[in-house]
């Protein structure tokens, strides 16, 4: 049966499939995941309304497609939870107003918004962005009371005790350092595959992102190709030389892969839209995220991968049209 | 025997075939006094030539318009009676323009003089009289493109595969079903004429496994005609794979190229409905004046299936069909999928009027932007890229749609369908197909008149020049004699002077009649 959904469902059901990762992100880090995702959201929409009515767009049928609010969640989700609430507001900014609005609105945006905001974010805050607190588990590290104080004070006074280095991040210094993965992975901030908590996060997206190409709201292309871009390229190198390099599984399960390859990569507005298109468009993001990661200033690289990949969309879609019926094979 | 999957299309939740397939097609007789409004164009290609007056009185089946042109049809009366006007009337088109029609006032006594062809036995009738035949009748493909049949059987060489269309793959339709259940045996009687002038091997009759009964009576009626070259191809009930093409491909594995006609794929893909107009055509001698018309949808009481003389307005269908549920409903011709908007209710029931669907006003979508989610490419069964063209077309780069195939499109509306923006998708590519056209007729026309300005610029000049090249060739033999005049005739120079003094007199003459004419200015001034 062919799906017949509107754009406000197809939003709605990738909302949904993200809750999973929600709930197992609240359970390791605690009220700092529903304050990212509350304030985002609530500027998101009433930044959405504003540029809309700015643009003279009907209001209700575009506030109501979701779009803004999946954008907003998708970048709460990769800000460190417990985020102050600027930091916040200036990446719904840079993602609803400047990647979004500016290019046109809903379906015209060359960048993916989301990402658009966290990369601005990452290279103006780069401290407040890579401070994580550790995944106790629990329902996370501080009550509600300094979360607030955290979020919208001067800051928690005790926060630091909270904090510590994210599995990608310790295993980049350690590896700098001569030590070996198999060394780091005994280290505190590792679980079982990658980072503490973090495999059990990136399994829940996984879930979740399993349930969207059921609902078929995406195609098996890009995250799968994705996946083995990043697990070709860490096999190789992990087969080379296991002593420099961490195992494919280290990286499938650390930081934002999942949520990369099924929620953020998957955006079908920056997306390629061509089989072949989002093979080469996943892969790619794949190989990217292996080579930042490996080799770039940044322990993470979703967003930059994502972004650089989105440059090179309309060459992909005009060169990986599919043969059409009664086209000559072979051309 | 194998079939070939459509690497897309749509299995769609909903079909609707019950309300209608149910009940024998029942036939509309034309009732003293009934008004027939037969449009001359219906069909692809040119109008008929017409060839009645107003007052005229006509005989069922007699001709009412001749083809003129190599693609064109003949239309027929479609009842006996008296012609009121021939006049502009409301037709099923895009545009709702009206078109000239002739209208009937019927007789009811359906009359058919003598406007019967003679029998024909097909098997022994030249390839060329046959298509005379069938083109005398006016037989168009009824699966929905009317396009002229004679053109399509006309063919220069042996065809090996015909295909006939009963896949009927639109989710509200029902005639072919019902054409199939009740006349099976002039259908293949009919596959066995176009197979004689095709001279195709084998006939491959395609239907979706959703109509068990039309399969079951078709086998029926090939195993008693004894035909081992025809088979009943049982295919998955996926839209559209009553498309030709489509069609073609699952019951062959072979596409029909880009650009290309039905036949060069080696097989021909005719309409079981088209083939019965052959069968009576042929060997009944009748022209194709009427046709099995299904009338469902959400807001007709009694839905079914119709034999239609083509001329009657749709209202008599709908009432035929006990009316409309609603007080406004909305009424189209063809499927759910593709449907043609009708402005009125006295549109007639035309060659192309498949189906007609009486529904309720449907909840206005809001039409949001294109979110490129790639639904519709997923869909596409011709494998385009809708989205890409939607893109393109919208922003009126033609030549780009161009090269994202536009013209390979077939207008299935499956894209429209699945589309979560709710875009009318189908409306863009109709609309880039008829710029394009526009544009190509423009530039052709454009360059027509050039090359005939260049003509008769350099016609122009090439008189100018031989008027010259005369001039000069004249003046120097001219020159030539005087030459040799001036040197032998001393009177020539007597002439001359002659002629000198006289002109000299002249101007004296004239300088003085002009002194004599502004001598009165200064006079005044005195």
């Amino acid at each position: 049966m062919n799906p017949n959904y509107t754009v406000a469902q197809v939003m709605q059901l990738v909302l949904l499939a993200l809750i999973p990762g929600i709930a197992l992100m609240l359970w390791f880090f605690g009220w700092g995941v529903l304050t990212n995702l509350l304030i985002a959201c609530l500027l998101a929409v009433a930044l959405e309304s504003l540029l809309l009515y700015l643009r003279k767009r009907p209001i209700k049928p575009f506030l109501s497609d979701y779009s803004a609010v999946l954008t907003a969640c998708l970048l709460a989700l990769a800000l460190p939870p417990y985020a102050p609430w600027w930091v916040i507001a200036v990446g719904i900014v840079m993602a609803i107003i400047i990647a979004k609005h500016l290019y046109g609105g809903l379906g015209y945006n060359a960048f993916n918004p989301a990402m658009v905001g966290y990369a601005a974010l990452l290279v103006s805050f780069p401290l407040e962005m890579t401070v994580w607190p550790v995944a106790s588990g629990g329902f996370g590290v501080l009550d509600f009371h300094s979360t607030l104080l955290q979020v919208f004070g001067s800051g928690f006074s005790g926060w630091d005790a909270y904090t510590h280095a994210t599995a990608l991040d310790s295993m980049k210094t350690g590896l700098s350092l001569h030590q070996t993965p198999s060394q780091l992975l005994q280290t505190q901030s590792m679980g079982l595959l990658g980072g503490q908590g973090w495999e059990w996060i990136n399994l829940a997206y996984l879930i979740g992102g399993g349930w969207l190409l059921y609902k078929r709201i995406i195609t098996w292309h890009i995250p799968v190709a994705m996946l083995l871009g990043l697990s070709l390229f860490a096999s190789l190198f992990w087969l080379y030389s296991p002593d420099n390099y961490p195992t494919p599984i280290f990286h499938l399960f650390s930081g934002a892969t999942m949520l990369g390859a099924f929620f953020i990569a998957t955006d079908p507005v920056t997306a390629s839209t061509t089989p072949v298109g989002k093979l080469v468009f996943g892969f790619s993001i794949g190989a990217l995220l292996y080579i930042i990661r490996t080799w770039g200033g940044y322990p993470d690289a979703v967003a930059f991968a994502v972004i650089v990949m989105n440059m090179a969309v309309p060459l992909l879609d005009t060169y990986t049209q599919p043969r059409i019926y009664g086209q000559r094979r072979g051309l | 025997m194998s079939i070939w999957a459509l690497p897309a299309g749509l299995k769609l939740a909903d079909y609707h075939k019950t309300a209608s397939s149910q009940h024998t097609t029942q036939t509309l007789i034309p009732q003293q006094g009934e008004r027939f409004i037969i449009p001359l164009q219906q069909h692809t290609g040119t109008k008929p030539h017409l060839e009645v007056v107003v007052g005229q009185y006509v005989y069922k089946g007699q001709i009412l318009a001749r083809p003129q042109d190599k693609i064109s049809a003949a239309i027929h009366a479609s009842t006996s009676g008296v012609i009121l006007a021939i006049e502009p009337h409301t037709i099923a088109h895009t545009s709702g323009l009206p078109d000239l029609c002739v209208v009937i006032e019927a007789d009811g006594l359906e009359d058919w003089g003598n406007s019967r062809f003679p029998s024909l036995d097909y098997s022994h009738t030249d390839l060329a009289t046959l298509v005379t035949r069938v083109r005398d009748c006016g037989v168009v493909g009824l699966g929905g493109a009317v396009f002229p049949t004679d053109i399509k059987l006309n063919v220069p060489q042996p065809i090996p595969t015909l295909i006939l269309n009963g896949a009927e793959c639109e989710p509200y339709i029902t005639c072919d079903d019902r054409l199939m259940q009740e006349h099976a045996d002039e259908i293949v009687a009919g596959a066995k004429i176009i197979m004689h002038m095709l001279q195709a091997q084998v006939c491959k009759i395609g239907i979706e496994d959703n109509k068990p009964a039309a399969i079951a009576v078709m086998q029926q009626a090939v195993e008693t005609a004894q035909l081992p070259s025809i088979e009943v191809v049982t295919i998955p009930t996926i839209y559209p794979s009553g498309a030709k093409k489509q069609l073609t491909y699952i019951l062959t594995g072979k596409e029909v190229p880009s650009g290309g006609r039905g036949g060069d794929a080696g097989a021909l893909c005719v309409n079981v409905g088209t083939a019965r107009a052959v069968y009576q055509a042929v060997v009944k001698g009748e022209p194709l004046i009427s046709r099995y018309v299904t009338i469902s949808g959400d807001a007709i009481k009694q839905a079914g299936n119709f034999d239609v003389p083509f001329g009657l307005p749709i209202q008599r269908l709908v009432d035929a069909a006990q009316g409309a549920t609603v007080t406004n409903p909305v009424l189209s011709m063809g499927g759910s999928m593709m449907p043609l908007p009708l402005h009125s209710s006295t549109t007639p029931v035309v060659k192309a009027t498949n189906c007609v669907l009486v529904r309720t006003p449907p909840k206005p979508e809001t039409i949001m932007p294109c979110i490129r989610c790639g639904h519709c490419a997923e869909v596409c069964p011709v494998n385009l890229l809708p989205q890409q063209l939607y893109w393109h077309a919208r922003a009126k780069d033609l030549e780009q749609t161009e090269r994202y195939h536009l013209f390979d499109c077939i207008e299935c509306g499956c894209c429209s369908y699945v589309c979560p923006s709710h875009i009318p998708l189908v409306d863009y590519y109709r609309f880039a197909k008829a710029e394009i056209k526009t544009q190509r007729e423009t530039r052709q026309k454009a360059e027509i008149a050039r090359s005939r300005h260049e003509f008769r610029q350099e016609r122009l000049e090439r008189a100018q020049r031989e008027k010259a090249e005369k001039l000069t060739k004249h003046k120097t033999t001219l020159q030539d004699s005087a030459a040799q005049t001036s040197s032998t005739s001393p009177e020539m120079d007597a002439k001359k002077a002659a002629i000198q003094a006289a002109l000299e007199r002249a101007k004296a003459k004239k300088a003085q009649q002009a002194a004599t004419e502004t001598s009165p200015i200064p006079e005044n001034k005195a």
